[in-house]
């Protein structure tokens, strides 16, 4: 993977920029100290690492906009930062280039329960938005895995989902406005408490553009009324492709569960290990949750399980209790950790048509043995995202790359089969050289002239999201 | 008028590069005034390319007209959640709406408040942009974040950026039961503090309007948690009983407004300042309805008023779907939006093609 080299015209006005910035913002706004860059020189995607030339940490729209017209003036890159816990690399600087943070801009601006909807600064975490809330009733709906650290800008940049998605759609169908800084320093405000835009939806580039078109400081966002109640239930089958069959049989009943959940053998054994969920042993896991009330509940569970039984299921468990449905949750929501405490792995995040389900698995078996590599599967089985895992070993010469290549593979599958390449994590550095395989040159350049309106000097992120070959000419 | 009615995107995109002035992009003509520039209709684009309810994914081509979409999707108990509006009774137009025009002006029913707009159910698109360019974006899966959202972006652009060839969806299996409660009100105030508690309950509630007379609230779903959910807001809201009608149809194409000789407006704006302007307007002599608990309101003014006077204060943006003047039928957006939406359409259609028609 190949990071553009930086810019040695940026790089011997180094001192220059920090100077302008420290005499901008406030003394403690501006890191440009060796070991304090270091926090910043990657993000979940630990493989890939760079200290930035500087990193600013704004307390306010304003500041943001100040180091954002400054970086322009000056023709400085600039990598917006939101947790940094992206799985894509979307937040992993270069030599050349200001981190700018919003990791303090974490207050609730507004809550307002009639209409339903909280704006809050976008340095505030996931889950804290619906800790907000809560204690009246409310959930913000887009529930990723790492919601207790990931920060709503970087949610927005990625157009998160999460596990219960299927019901409550992603960041995109639950954003209504924004403050987004641009590259230039323009503070603009788009959308708002209304539901659609006036004109055209920018909101819908903005949202999953990877912070590629500017910086959002705060964000309007629907909540909605916490159901009555859920439940999941647990399945066992005895191979992926029964259970991947029994998801398509719900799905076509009619029955839209909240969440349906697919794990193998292998994330199950680590899951298990970690969180003693009570998973049982068997080659694939089904966890379906419904909503509502307690009648409600039994009695779509009660069609579910008729539609299991259809796929002689080894075991069907509902939860009964709080505490077990809490149990069975932070089991798959700690699937990615559990797996980490045994193995190195590189996570997958390609999309297929639900349907396509048994055949995608079958062939990652396939690739699995013709790489040696282990595979293990987690993802959301109702809209078809997967997360494969595949497993190396890290100390071992030429695993990695390898891995890598099997990543690649299975990703082209995804593609092939009438998917793409990523569901919720991002393209970021990681995918940016497997774009040509999902879109043709055309499909490309009409993304690019996205990014000339809203940063015609292509200094944001640009290193992120397209092949480096295909941005040539337009990064400075 | 010219008619260029191309029967592939070949064919489209060969037409628009030899265009040599702006086009009128038709669907079924359901929005549109009598053209004054050479017509461009997406009629020979039409038919279904993929459908697969195991998926609940529909791929479709643009010109096909909304009710073979909905016959097909019904042959298999599944819809499009979005319930686009019919333009045709407001605007007195005739021809069949179009998939693709209930996507260039995302048209979307009451079911907006809880399921979404017609955006939130797009997947994908294929689309030819002004320089004649076929541009593929998103795709038929459910989660899909590769690349930017051009896709979703062409939604509501009323054709500015491009031609809709081909567009994909998630659909939805249609409900068990479908219930409707009202309870009788003729204050906006009070009728949109009913439809937010409602809202704000558990219930689920896929319908939350008012036509001026009467609150409405839709329940959806199998058919004992509908009875289940309906017995819970009538407790939740004293008076609100069930009705066999189905009015949502009507208060989703603005039917009772449509019969006035009067200018027809529809505002988006925040649910609680819908009430707000809801009372303004009534006080101004105008007819309200509210949709989307309060977030949509739809107005028939006098000829010329100027709606957009009375909402200076309250945010949000009102479109005039029938009358001329004061001021432009869409709302103007403030200057840093609009020179970045104005940006767009230069990168998307140099030669202005598809500039708006007047």
């Amino acid at each position: 993977m190949e990071l553009p080299r930086p810019s040695p015209l940026v790089m011997e006005r180094r001192a220059e920029i920090v100077a302008r910035l420290k005499a901008a913002l406030p003394a403690d706004t501006v890191i440009d100290d060796p070991r304090g860059l270091l926090a910043y020189e990657c993000d979940a995607l630990t493989a890939y690492r760079c200290p930035p030339l500087a990193v600013v940490l704004p307390r306010s729209t304003a500041e943001v906009a100040t180091a954002l017209r400054l970086c322009h003036e000056m023709d400085v890159p600039v990598v917006p930062r939101g947790a940094g816990t992206s799985l894509a690399g979307g937040s992993l600087p270069t030599a050349d280039a200001v981190v700018i943070g919003v990791a303090r801009l974490t207050r609730v601006l507004e809550t307002d329960y009639a209409d339903r909807l909280i704006r809050v600064e976008t340095g505030r975490t996931n889950l804290s938005v619906t800790g907000a809330v809560e204690a009246d009733g409310f959930f913000y709906a887009p529930d990723p895995s790492s919601q207790l650290a990931c920060a709503i800008a970087g949610n927005i940049g990625m157009n998160s989902g999460g596990a219960h998605c299927l019901k409550y759609g992603v960041t995109t169908n639950n954003l209504l406005g924004v403050t987004m800084v641009l590259m230039d320093g323009t503070v603009t405000e788009i959308g708002g408490g209304y539901m659609d835009a006036g004109d055209l939806d920018l909101l819908s580039v903005i949202c999953g553009s990877e912070g590629q078109l500017g910086i959002v400081t705060e964000a309007t966002l629907r909540i909605l009324p916490k159901p009555e109640g859920a439940r999941p239930v647990l399945m066992g089958f005895g191979s992926s492709r029964v259970a991947g069959a029994c998801v398509s049989d719900i799905i076509e009943a009619g029955v839209l569960p909240v969440a349906i959940e697919f794990m193998d053998r292998p994330c199950i054994r680590a899951c298990e290990a970690f969180a003693h969920a009570g998973y049982p042993d068997v080659e694939a896991l089904l966890i379906i949750e419904v909503e509502g009330a307690p009648a409600e509940i039994d009695h779509q569970l009660g069609l579910i399980r008729a539609i299991a039984e259809r796929h002689d299921p080894e075991v069907i468990r509902e939860s009964g209790s709080a505490e077990e449905s809490a149990a069975i949750w932070l089991g798959r929501k700690s699937a990615f950790g559990a797996m980490g405490q045994i193995n190195d792995y590189m996570c997958l995040d390609g999309t297929i048509p639900v349907t396509e389900l048994p055949l995608v698995l079958e062939r990652i078996g396939a690739l699995s043995a013709q790489y040696g590599l282990g595979v293990a599967n987690v993802f959301h089985a109702g809209d078809g995202n997967m997360h494969p895992l595949i497993l190396f070993d890290a100390n071992k010469p030429g695993d990695l790359e390898l891995c890598e290549q099997m990543g690649a593979d299975i990703l082209r599958l995804c593609v092939e089969v009438g998917g793409c390449l990523t569901g919720e994590h991002g393209v970021g550095v990681e995918k940016r050289d497997l774009m040509t395989v999902q879109f043709a040159a055309d499909d490309l350049e009409a993304q690019l002239k996205v990014k000339d309106v809203f940063d015609p000097k292509w200094l944001l992120n640009a290193a992120k999201v397209f092949p480096l070959a295909v941005t040539e000419g337009r990064r400075p | 008028m010219t008619v260029m009615t191309p029967q592939d995107e070949a064919e489209l995109a060969g037409m628009i590069r030899a265009a040599d002035g702006p086009l009128a992009i038709r669907g079924g003509g359901t929005r549109s005034p009598a053209a004054t520039r050479p017509v461009l209709s997406t009629a020979g684009l039409s038919g279904i390319v993929l459908y697969q309810p195991g998926a609940l994914t529909l791929v479709v081509k643009a010109g096909t007209s909304l009710s073979e979409v909905e016959a097909v999707l019904a042959e298999r108990n599944q819809r499009l959640a979005f319930e686009p509006m019919d333009h045709r009774p407001v605007l007195g137009t005739t021809g069949e709406p179009t998939i693709g025009g209930a996507v260039a002006v995302n048209a979307s029913g009451p079911r907006r408040v809880q399921a979404g707009a017609a955006r939130d159910f797009l997947l994908g698109a294929v689309f030819i942009d002004g320089a004649g360019t076929r541009v593929r974006n998103g795709g038929r899966v459910m989660k899909n974040v590769t690349g930017y959202d051009l896709a979703r972006l062409q939604a509501g652009a009323r054709g500015t950026l491009g031609v809709l060839t081909e567009l994909s969806f998630k659909v939805l299996p249609v409900p068990e039961r479908i219930a409707t409660l009202a309870l009788p009100c003729d204050d906006p105030g009070r009728a949109v503090a009913a439809l937010a508690r409602a809202l704000g309950s558990p219930y689920e509630v896929t319908g939350a309007g008012w036509d001026g007379a009467r609150v409405l609230l839709r329940i959806e779903g199998f058919a004992a948690s509908v009875s289940y959910r309906g017995g819970e807001l009538a407790r939740l809201i004293p008076g609100l009983v069930h009705v066999d009608e189905d009015p949502w149809p009507a208060l989703r194409d603005g039917r009772s407004l449509a019969g006035m000789a009067r200018d027809i407006w529809r505002v988006s704006l925040r649910a609680s300042h819908g009430a707000i302007l809801a009372a303004r307007l009534l006080e101004a002599g105008a007819a309200v309805t509210l949709d989307w608990g309060g977030g949509l309101l739809w107005a028939a003014m006098a000829p010329g008023a100027d709606l957009r006077a009375q909402m200076a204060d309250l945010g949000g943006h009102a479109t005039r779907l029938r009358g001329t003047g004061p001021g432009p039928a869409l709302h103007p957006d403030p200057a840093a939006v609009a020179a970045l939406a104005s940006g767009l359409r230069r990168q998307f259609d140099p030669e202005g093609r598809f500039a708006p028609e007047a």
